[in-house]
């Protein structure tokens, strides 16, 4: 049940070090291979030895799957409240909207992709472990809805250790605010994809994450209800190797696909078009 | 109430002590000492009235979470009648942390489904202190579905700590299980009402809580995650009381915040000392609740009844623009 993970630090702090040279040495979390950041960026940040999918930022996603010039923001002024008066929630956030940028723990986004016109949501883990509050919840339910007026498919890539606390129940609530939305979208036959990356656990794995018409996961992602401090205290062991991860969820039929960063935008590209009746890409019809 | 009185009930512990003192000495000497135990019996009734009255939100967590309170069954035996279990999810095994099946009350049947807690520790391995794997939320959905295709109400009852977190759980899927009913229950054409009888913990409590109507008991308490859990994540101590009760106080777990914050509908009053000092009464009330709440919701007509809580749930949370 402990849903939440304490706000990480960003990868990249801002202030004077955001001047560094493009060309300074990044090293990798899991292999430790060090290469200029310029070569990981052109690899989406995918370890080009072991194939580690390092954690990005939500503006990443939206530029890795959107096509170039179609991309614009929406419910962009939508912001956080302290509607409990929780201690130190307004400092948290404060500190979350100069340390990870004011779109909140999701950027929500219509576009086109491979010329599909698309509404997508990323979660940022970056802003308070991508908790969902109410800002989350309104900015997925006004995305579904833009999505249901104009018949245009759906995408949600989540990166989230679940509920935010600090906004008690009215957080728990956004799950079934989200899931009413999905229901919405089902009933009208559009399309929903539904996109796990590292960490997918909680009130949001527990929520849209899990209720897509497809769901992918990036490799090695950690998705699950509970996060496995919990399960490993409830347990009193260690946890099975691999527990937990995209793979295993794969492997017990909780996902449709496990999906490498460089292939993401031409799969989902390729679910969508099955699913709206659209034919296939040119170079994919032969192949 | 004995050995299983909370802190905050020794007072009556005492009270009760005395009186019983006074029975015992009665009967073995053979006189009459009603006189004198009803003075004391009127304290007491004072004296719980009084420190019921004025529940703190940690003491609620207590109240809501004692073994002697009305569970699931305790209620579905003394509001409904005509009660017949339904078992399994057809997929993977039977869940008791949850049950469900066919009851009456005022004669019409609906759809009974709640998690279920044990009283003692032989119970509880069996119930797993009512907290639900996959299963028993599939089981639940089942049953759901089920009163949906003969067009009959579905009641739930929400009293659980939290859905389980373990590895069976979570092979299983245990958040699709729970994300799945969420969706479902936004779009079935049945009135749903829920009831938090207990404890409300958190996505394990949302999955049966979905509804036309939410009510809540009194002293019951409904929250996103448990207030050690809570105390823990930020302050780094889930196990001071100090702490435990700054979290409970900052979550806004009880009847009246929720109420407030328009999370539920309803507040069912419980009578003086909590709803297991009178079990009858506080089923009464519930029943009472129920039913007049049914008779509202029967009223429209299925596509209203799910347009209109679709967009109860999509106003929900508190932000800025
Ligand atoms: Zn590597």
């Amino acid at each position: 049940m402990a849903w939440f993970r304490k706000e990480k630090k960003p990868r990249q702090p801002k202030g004077p070090r955001l001047e560094i040279p493009a060309d300074v040495w990044e090293k990798c979390e899991a292999c430790g291979h060090t290469d200029i950041r310029e070569n990981f960026n052109k690899t989406h940040n995918v370890c080009p030895v072991c194939d580690y999918h390092r954690r990005i930022r939500a503006i990443d996603y939206i530029n890795i799957l959107l096509d170039d010039g179609s991309i614009e923001e929406t419910e962009s002024d939508l912001k956080s409240v302290d509607p409990l008066g929780f201690p130190d929630y307004p400092g948290r956030l404060k500190k979350a909207l100069t340390n990870a940028g004011d779109s909140d723990a999701i950027i929500t986004a219509s576009g086109t992709m491979e010329k599909m016109p698309v509404n997508l949501g990323v979660m940022d883990f970056a802003f308070m472990g991508g908790s969902m509050g109410s800002v989350v919840g309104e900015k997925i339910a006004r995305l579904g809805q833009r999505s249901l007026e104009k018949k245009f498919p759906l995408i949600i890539i989540s990166a989230s250790g679940g509920a935010r606390m600090q906004e008690g129940v009215l957080s728990l609530m956004q799950m079934a605010k989200t899931s009413a939305v999905l229901s919405q979208l089902a009933e009208r036959r559009i399309p929903y994809v539904s996109i796990l990356t590292n960490p997918t656990t909680g009130g949001v794995s527990a929520s849209y994450a899990m209720l897509g018409d497809a769901i992918l996961a990036e490799p090695g992602a950690v998705i699950g209800f509970a996060g496995p401090r919990v399960i490993k205290q409830t347990l009193g062991q260690d946890l099975p190797e691999g527990f937990q991860t995209a793979e295993f969820l794969l492997d017990h039929g909780m996902v449709d696909s496990v999906v490498h960063r460089g292939q993401l935008k031409q799969t989902v590209g390729q679910l969508l078009r099955h699913m709206s009746g659209k034919p296939a890409a040119t170079g994919w019809a032969s192949s | 109430m004995g050995t299983s009185a909370l802190e905050f009930e020794k007072p009556l512990v005492e009270v009760e002590k005395q009186i019983e003192e006074l029975r015992s000495m009665a009967a073995e000497r053979e006189i009459n000492v009603d006189a004198e135990i009803a003075p004391l019996e009127t304290k007491l009734g004072e004296l719980r009235a009084s420190i019921y009255k004025n529940l703190t939100p940690i003491q609620r967590v207590q109240v809501a979470r004692s073994p002697r309170r009305p569970f699931t069954l305790d209620y579905i035996r003394l509001a409904f009648t005509d009660w017949i279990e339904l078992h399994g999810d057809r997929a993977y095994r039977d869940d008791p942390a949850i049950v469900g099946g066919w009851a009456r009350i005022d004669g019409e049947t609906i759809m009974v489904i709640g998690q279920q807690r044990g009283r003692d520790t032989k119970e509880n391995l069996h119930r797993n202190f009512g907290m639900p794997h996959p299963e028993g939320y599939r089981k639940a959905l089942r049953l759901m579905k089920l009163a949906e295709k003969f067009h009959v109400p579905v009641v739930t009852c929400i009293d659980t700590p939290g859905a389980w977190a373990g590895l069976g759980a979570e092979e299983r899927g245990q958040s699709e299980a729970i994300a799945r009913n969420l969706l479902e229950m936004s779009q079935l054409t049945v009135p749903i009402i829920a009831t938090v009888i207990g404890e409300g913990g958190s996505g394990g409590a949302l999955a049966l809580g979905v509804a036309d109507r939410v009510l809540m008991l009194q002293n019951a308490v409904y929250s996103v995650i448990t207030v050690e859990g809570c105390a823990a994540i930020l302050w780094k101590d889930g196990k001071s009381p100090e702490m435990r009760e700054k979290a409970a106080s900052a979550l806004k777990i009880t009847a009246q915040d929720l109420l407030e914050l328009r999370i539920i509908d309803e507040i069912i009053p419980e009578p003086p000392g909590g709803a297991h000092a009178n079990q009858e009464v506080t089923a009464a009330a519930v029943g009472e609740a129920l039913l007049r709440n049914l008779d509202e919701l029967r009223r429209l007509k299925p596509d209203k009844l799910v347009r209109r809580r679709r967009e109860k749930y999509l106003r929900m949370g508190q932000f800025e623009e």
